[in-house]
């Protein structure tokens, strides 16, 4: 670990020891757990396999060209596009809607704040079976409460054009309290005299909004666009407790389909493919992210 | 930017007239009571959007099987029955799912929580060759997420044979580096006398990291266990796929194939099971809340 010039003294050295004693472990377990199977996805992602026969055989490029000119891949990506977007706007404006308002001091402010958080900490696959039940066209919560309004509940989850927009509005119902929550935070790091400074200069409710806290808001509104569009891409069990896929791939998300290639239809090659691809898309985003943070550590 | 329209002067000078003291938001403070109605009423809006689904699994647990498929719905159980509850708990070995529960996520996040105080403690306080290299590394497992290796662990797995074994649901998500990045970010703060003081009475580095370190940071480490005994609790992915008999089954899962199963006969007997997931989350919600949140927004916003 020398290197010229620079000698490393003992008590580096015992200090080297005790670091391998610390985060030795730790590491070990990324290696064999993390490291090791995204390297060992690019292999796969070259083979023909269906996880049972003793040989792999090798078919280069064949999977890539395969699932790029499909058009259920194609149909895939998009629901995965749709998915994402809608969940990043929808979380993103409620949550700000709404954290503005729970930063205000009203009475019962702190109680509605834990019902709006709370769902951000239950389980999803519990949570998904909630939904079917309300969701349900005859008996369902949904359909009575479109009914107040003189509308008729789709048959949402059995439904080709309504499976994807219920399993969206679950994901977004379940993560807005992490946007709020992370709002507020932001909301609270803005100095207050910003606002007062905009006050007397003579600018309104919509002035404070537009100067101060959309301005003030940017870094955390980044950032939760980040995290949010992360959150998307790994959505995984309201889906499958939800509608499995279905109806005909109407929800079948990159990550769903990673998990069907891999563990339903045993196709280890595609499911490498699609690794690839969702580990490409993710490691974008979180570049982007960790650059982003590294300008702004000093912020706030 | 700013206008100078006559409602806008108006709203200034109330401003300057009042007290400095009062809170100014982008809404302006002092709503007249059109603006406070509006404000509760926004409330309101908020616990039915949010609360209501929570509401109907609770109240749906409670009603009879007739009253569950009720059309229109009740929105209070008109005979309140506690039947359910039995009638779940006996539906599947509910007792096995809390057992294997309890188990996954004590020591899940148990080997998180070694993990993220000693890696953090390493990168905050020791010196040695290749440090920046080793905390680059952790850093990119950060961009590496589970769902991208599960095909390939469970190849691995499979050849260790831990196949529906405990240690094949805990150990490859026991290492971590968020709960690392969050504690050594949160060491940094400490003072640096207090450490120095310890050196110079020639505390060994394990002695300050159990005597000085840990319980200082008590707050922090408290809210990235809580964040990670939750995640663990409600992890569904991997013991979905790891795991293949009934008697291996952690809750998240076991309730998802009584649904699959018994399918969806009776919505209370499934209500009443998807409590038995929940309320253990709910009730360390009631009592951990702050730190939750804290935990959380430590991630988006820095000091």
């Amino acid at each position: 670990m020398t290197t010229k010039g620079n000698r490393v003294s003992p008590a580096e050295r015992r200090e080297w020891w005790l670091f391998l004693l610390l985060v030795g472990p730790n590491l070990a377990l990324f290696a064999i757990f993390t490291y090791w199977p995204l390297v060992y996805n690019g292999y796969l992602s070259f083979v023909k396999w269906d996880m049972l026969a003793p040989v792999k055989i090798w078919v280069g490029l064949e999977n890539y060209r395969f699932l790029f000119t499909q058009a259920e891949f194609r149909l895939i990506m998009l629901n995965t596009l749709i998915f994402t977007i809608a969940s990043v706007v929808l979380t993103g404006s409620i949550g700000l809607a709404m954290a503005l308002l729970l930063n205000q001091a009203l009475r019962g402010r702190d109680a509605v704040r834990s019902i709006v958080f709370s769902p951000v900490m239950l389980s999803g696959a519990a949570i998904g079976i909630v939904w079917i039940y309300i969701f349900d066209p005859r008996y369902g919560l949904l359909d009575m409460l479109l009914g107040f309004v003189g509308l008729d509940s789709p048959n949402w989850l059995l439904d080709t054009a309504w499976a994807l927009p219920a399993v969206i509005i679950v994901h977004v119902w379940k993560t807005v309290g992490y946007a709020v929550v992370i709002y507020i935070a932001g909301l609270q790091a803005i100095p207050r005299e910003l606002y007062e400074a905009v006050v007397v200069d003579g600018g309104g409710a919509w002035a404070r909004f537009l100067h101060v806290t959309l301005p003030g808001l940017s870094p955390v509104i980044f950032f939760l666009i980040l995290t949010t569009v992360l959150a998307s891409f790994q959505a995984f069990d309201i889906i499958k407790v939800m509608t499995n896929g279905g109806p005909v791939n109407a929800t079948t998300t990159l990550v769903f389909y990673l998990y069907e290639q891999g563990f339903v239809a045993f196709n280890a090659g595609r499911a490498g493919v699609a690794s690839i691809v969702l580990f490409v898309l993710m490691f974008m985003f979180t570049l982007v992210q960790m650059r982003y943070e590294e300008r702004n550590v000093h912020y706030a | 930017m700013t206008t100078s329209s006559p409602e806008v002067l108006r709203e200034t000078t109330q401003e300057l007239q009042r007290p400095a003291a009062t809170s100014i938001t982008w809404v302006g403070h002092r709503h007249g009571l059109v603006g406070r109605i509006a404000a509760y009423v926004g409330l309101v809006l908020c616990v039915l959007l949010i609360g209501l689904p929570v509401y109907w699994m609770i109240t749906g647990a409670f009603k009879t099987p007739q009253e569950v498929y009720a059309i229109p719905p009740t929105w209070i159980p008109l005979q309140p029955t506690l039947a359910n509850f039995p009638k779940a708990w006996n539906s599947a070995p509910f007792e096995r799912y809390y057992l294997n529960s309890l188990i996954v996520t004590i020591f899940g996040s148990g080997f998180e929580v070694f993990f993220a105080v000693t890696s953090a403690y390493a990168f905050a306080f020791l010196r040695f060759p290749g440090k920046s290299f080793v905390f680059l590394l952790l850093l990119a497992a950060l961009m590496v997420p589970a769902q991208v290796t599960i095909l390939p662990n469970y190849l691995t797995v499979a050849r260790f044979g831990w196949i529906n074994t405990y240690q094949g649901i805990i150990i490859p998500g026991a290492s971590v580096a968020y709960g690392a990045f969050l504690l050594r970010q949160y060491y940094r703060t400490l003072p640096r006398e207090i450490m120095d003081a310890a050196h110079v009475d020639g505390a060994s580095h394990l002695r300050i990291l159990l005597s000085v370190v840990t319980p200082l940071s008590k707050p922090a480490i408290v809210s990235f266990a809580l964040l990670s005994i939750v995640a663990k609790w409600n992890e569904f992915l991997w013991p979905l796929i790891v795991t293949n008999t009934k008697d291996m089954r952690v809750l998240p899962i076991g309730i998802y194939w009584l649904m699959v199963e018994e399918g969806t006969i009776d919505w209370g007997v499934v209500m009443a099971g998807t409590l038995f997931v929940v309320l253990p989350v709910l009730i360390v919600f009631l009592y951990a809340q702050r730190y939750i949140v804290d935990g959380i927004a430590a991630g988006a916003v820095k000091g």
